[in-house]
């Protein structure tokens, strides 16, 4: 997938956004509430173009949500989300073009070939039939799925699925590349393999990726800068290095002896013992997507 | 639009080619239907069905019931998909949701009209006289996909409504029974007391089965008419399916 073609409306939507100007992602004071749950709580955040940035937080502190608001798939407010320039509520369409989302569950078909489940994204994101081809191979070989492109994907380890699916978020060639969570329950050699199709794919084509995970170590070799967010809000941002040297000045300590985990458990732990934290965490449907994964897998 | 439709029965019909274990399944119980309840009452001539044989009576109605048989249970199919994540997926598309939701209604066309060839060939099997006017089968095929992408939409739209399986599968058995012994497609409208008649009257399935009868037997249906009821039907079924789509999404 390397010097991936533009897609046609994705390119004009792009020229359209001023693209050099803009940052790929701009949230400001995003509030998303379920009932009188308030799963993000004034998020302001900015991605630069070809940015890793990776979002942390425990369950429930609202990550999830905040990727559906940023995908469209929860109504927000105009003015609240752009997408290199373009308003989430106002341009949903254009918006989608420039994306490619893979959600947290392994949800490839598995009633379909590897091939047939990026083919049908590549359609329905109006790849033209002269270039669907090439571009379906492109993405399968990206993601190194060509010899396995004609097997169901019902056959396929979690590790490949998980690739499949990075090849349909691929194929339109999306200049903000959203992963929700992308390596959850995969063993460390699968981890590896989704993490060095993504660093390809980035290397080629220079593309934004925002990443939500709950693997310290994978945000801190792979993100360029990182959110913490817990409750709805972001607690501390910056590059992981940076936020290890700042817990560490705090402590008083070595910057040596900091890991990623203890800056995470320094703004989030307070939550995680138990004693102040209500049991919203991960909600039902979360349990389902993992069971669901474990079943495909 | 057309093209994402085409993309959404384009899946559905690579499906089928991959695992026919769903066609085969399905041919079971219209079989049955026609076999059993099809031969016992030609027999019995109880009903009366204007000077035909029973079963050839019978089979455009047992046709009608497979297609709604398929088509009643996309709205499952789309809540598997939400849980799954592959309905997240198409909805982050560029993709409206007015046409993934036709795409699905159409495919479980594409499905149905599969199945209708399979009972109409067990139908011609058992002796029933079918026409075999390629015109009349394309009008056969297209009243099979505008019922059944009614009664998908049907199903989605409820779907979107209780957005739970368990709950679904409970609407959807007790909903299909109902819609069936409702409808004329094992006896005459006119059989039936009033108020079942008010019923019948409005269930689309009773215009599908009406012009199957028309189009595979040639005796007299209300061919415009039925039509219309269920291209309006399919037609405001897109439309509440599509309106209900983003609570699934949420």
């Amino acid at each position: 997938m390397t010097d991936a073609p533009a897609a046609g409306p994705a390119a004009a939507d792009a020229a359209t956004a001023d693209a050099a100007a803009e940052p790929a992602l701009h949230c400001t004071d995003l509030t998303y509430s379920f009932g009188d749950t308030r799963a993000v709580d004034g998020l302001n955040l900015e991605v630069a173009q070809g940015e890793v940035f990776g979002l942390l937080g425990p369950n429930g502190a609202g990550k999830t949500t905040a990727i559906r608001a940023i995908t469209t798939l929860l109504p927000v407010p105009a003015g609240k989300i752009s997408v290199f320039g373009l308003d989430c509520a106002r341009k949903r369409m254009q918006v989608r073009r420039l994306l490619g989302y893979v959600p947290q569950q392994l949800s490839a078909d598995s009633g379909l070939t590897g091939r047939e489940n990026v083919e049908l994204f590549a359609r329905v994101f109006d790849v033209p039939r002269s270039e669907r081809r090439d571009r379906v191979d492109e993405a399968l070989t990206a993601v190194d799925l060509t010899e396995a492109a004609g097997r169901l994907a019902g056959t396929y380890s979690g590790g490949m699925v998980r690739r499949l699916e990075l090849a349909q978020a691929l194929v339109s060639a999306p200049r903000l590349l959203i992963l929700d969570e992308p390596t959850i329950g995969l063993d460390p050699l699968a981890r590896a393999s989704v993490w060095d199709c993504i660093a390809q794919v980035r290397a080629g084509t220079g593309m934004t990726v925002l990443v939500t995970t709950h693997y310290m170590d994978e945000a801190d070799e792979h993100c360029h800068r990182l959110a913490l967010m817990h409750r709805g809000r972001i607690q501390a941002m910056g590059a992981p290095g940076e936020l290890r040297a700042e817990l560490a000045a705090q402590l008083g300590v070595d910057p040596d002896r900091v890991s990623l985990e203890d800056v995470f458990r320094h703004h989030a732990g307070a939550g995680l013992t138990g004693a102040d934290r209500p049991d919203e965490g991960g909600d039902f449907r979360d349990v389902r997507r993992t069971r669901s994964a474990a079943r495909l897998r | 639009m057309l093209a994402r439709v085409g993309a959404m029965c384009t899946v559905e019909l690579q499906k089928l080619r991959h695992d026919r274990t769903e066609l085969y399944t399905r041919a079971i119980q219209p079989a049955l239907w026609l076999l059993i309840f099809g031969e016992t009452f030609t027999r019995i001539h109880a009903i009366p069905t204007g000077g035909i044989p029973y079963l050839d009576y019978l089979a455009p109605g047992i046709i009608a019931q497979s297609a709604m048989f398929i088509a009643i249970f996309y709205g499952i199919m789309i809540i598997w998909e939400r849980d799954s994540g592959v309905l997240t997926k198409l909805l982050v598309t560029p993709t409206p949701r007015a046409a993934l939701v036709t795409g699905k209604a159409f495919a479980a066309g594409v499905k149905s009209v599969i199945q209708a060839l399979v009972v109409v060939v067990i139908a011609a099997v058992l002796g029933v006289s079918l026409t075999w006017n390629p015109l009349r089968l394309l009008g056969v095929a297209v009243i099979v996909v505008l019922g059944s992408a009614f009664f998908s939409c049907l199903s989605m739209t409820i779907a979107g409504i209780v957005l739970t399986r368990d709950r679904l599968m409970g609407i959807g058995q007790a909903i299909t029974m109902p819609l069936f012994f409702g409808s004329n497609a094992l006896y005459p409208v006119a059989v039936m007391p009033g108020w079942l008649q008010a019923i019948s009257k409005a269930n689309p399935l009773s215009y599908e089965v009406d012009a199957l009868r028309g189009l595979l037997l040639g005796i007299h249906a209300h061919l415009g008419l039925d039509f219309g009821v269920l291209a309006f039907s399919a037609a405001l079924g897109v439309t509440a399916a599509s309106l209900l789509l983003g609570r699934l999404a949420k």
